[in-house]
């Protein structure tokens, strides 16, 4: 028998038109991570990459960052946000990856690590709380101001251990 | 030709495709626990990856600056050299240290923190196997505390050309992992 799979492609979107939002829903909770990998860009710049979990948009999100941008390393912290922001789109090709650590157990709060990559523009890692301890089954990705371009893709892994 | 055979036949075993492979987990339960033993490590990998969500038990410690310390093969020789990487939500710093006797992967809250939060670490240790090289871990380990808290990177060395086969993780200074702390390791096939 093959071995059973634990790094699994749960769902991807890879967008045919401009589009302001991309939504996984019905996340099921038989895995202990879930990663996601997004390939972004914008048409118009400097803008936030940010998730929604379970349509929560309570003052339940808090981040606590750290890039470089070519010239100086810098870190900065935002508390009580309303969307747990977690890096950046560009009128650049960007990578994120994000961790979304043991998201479906209900006795802790929810920890997500990531790390961004745009070449022209920064390097960067953060690390966010989502105050809740809900299993997260639906996330929400979303920008600020511009819309994600035609092309951008959207992964949604799942992770389970023994 | 056996293959399309046995594909014909609809019979037969088709290869393995699974590169990631969950190896080993530990939860935490109550009462806690002052460390985590991985052992008898398969040699069927290139590389492994712990991903953990931890936090102290006890200890009094009310930062997000404490530690996964990892020692592997139960060398608690100075054989081990550490560079960290740190953003604290004010500013990046950087250190590094030689002839240690463990690495660590810092960044964990202290349970004089806020409750319920837990702290996130991926530990990668690349080429685990190879007896030509010493072997060299990184880490991405941060927790946000809603108002403070950090994220780390950190690169790892350990001195010696020996294949790993044993991962021992304890919590900073005879401390211990709190209930729900969850770590689990996996091999990558390559």
């Amino acid at each position: 028998m093959p071995a059973g799979s634990t790094y699994t492609p749960i769902a991807t979107t890879t967008l045919g038109s401009a589009a302001a939002t991309v939504t996984f829903s019905s996340i099921a909770g038989t895995y202990t991570d879930l990663i996601l990998v997004a390939d972004t860009q914008n048409a118009s710049g400097a803008d936030n990459f940010l998730l929604n979990f379970n349509s929560d948009t309570g003052s339940n999100y808090s981040v606590t960052r750290l890039s470089g941008d070519g010239s100086s390393a810098s870190s900065s912290r935002a508390t009580n946000q309303t969307i747990l922001q977690c890096g950046q789109v560009q009128s650049t090709r960007s990578t994120t990856i994000v961790q979304i650590m043991n998201y479906s157990n209900t006795t802790t709060y929810k920890t997500t690590l990531t790390r961004q990559n745009n070449a022209a523009n920064l390097v960067a890692a953060n690390v966010n709380l989502w105050r809740s301890t809900a299993a997260i089954t639906t996330i929400l990705i979303s920008t600020s101001s511009y819309n994600f371009s035609a092309g951008s893709t959207f992964t949604l892994y799942g992770i389970a251990s023994a | 030709m056996l293959n399309q055979i046995a594909a014909i036949h609809g019979v037969g075993t088709p290869a393995v495709t699974n590169s990631y492979e969950s190896i080993a987990t530990v939860l935490v339960g109550s009462g806690g626990t002052g460390s985590i033993s991985f052992s008898s490590i398969p040699s069927t990998f290139k590389h492994l990856q712990i991903r953990a969500i931890a936090r102290e038990l006890d200890g009094g410690q009310t930062n997000a600056s404490q530690q996964i310390v990892i020692r592997l093969n139960s060398d608690s020789g100075s054989n081990y050299a550490i560079h960290r990487l740190v953003g604290d939500g004010s500013g990046a710093g950087a250190d590094g240290y030689s002839s240690q006797t463990n690495m660590a992967a810092t960044g964990i809250p202290g349970n004089s923190t806020t409750a319920s939060v837990f702290g996130a670490s991926i530990i990668d240790i690349l080429d685990y196997q190879n007896t030509n090289k010493n072997k060299t871990m990184r880490t991405l380990t941060g927790t946000d505390l809603n108002g403070s808290g950090a994220i780390w990177f950190s690169s790892g060395l350990w001195q010696s050309t020996s294949a790993v086969n044993a991962i021992t993780l304890t919590a900073l200074s005879s401390r211990n992992f709190a209930q729900y702390s969850h770590f689990a390791l996996y091999g990558i096939k390559g």
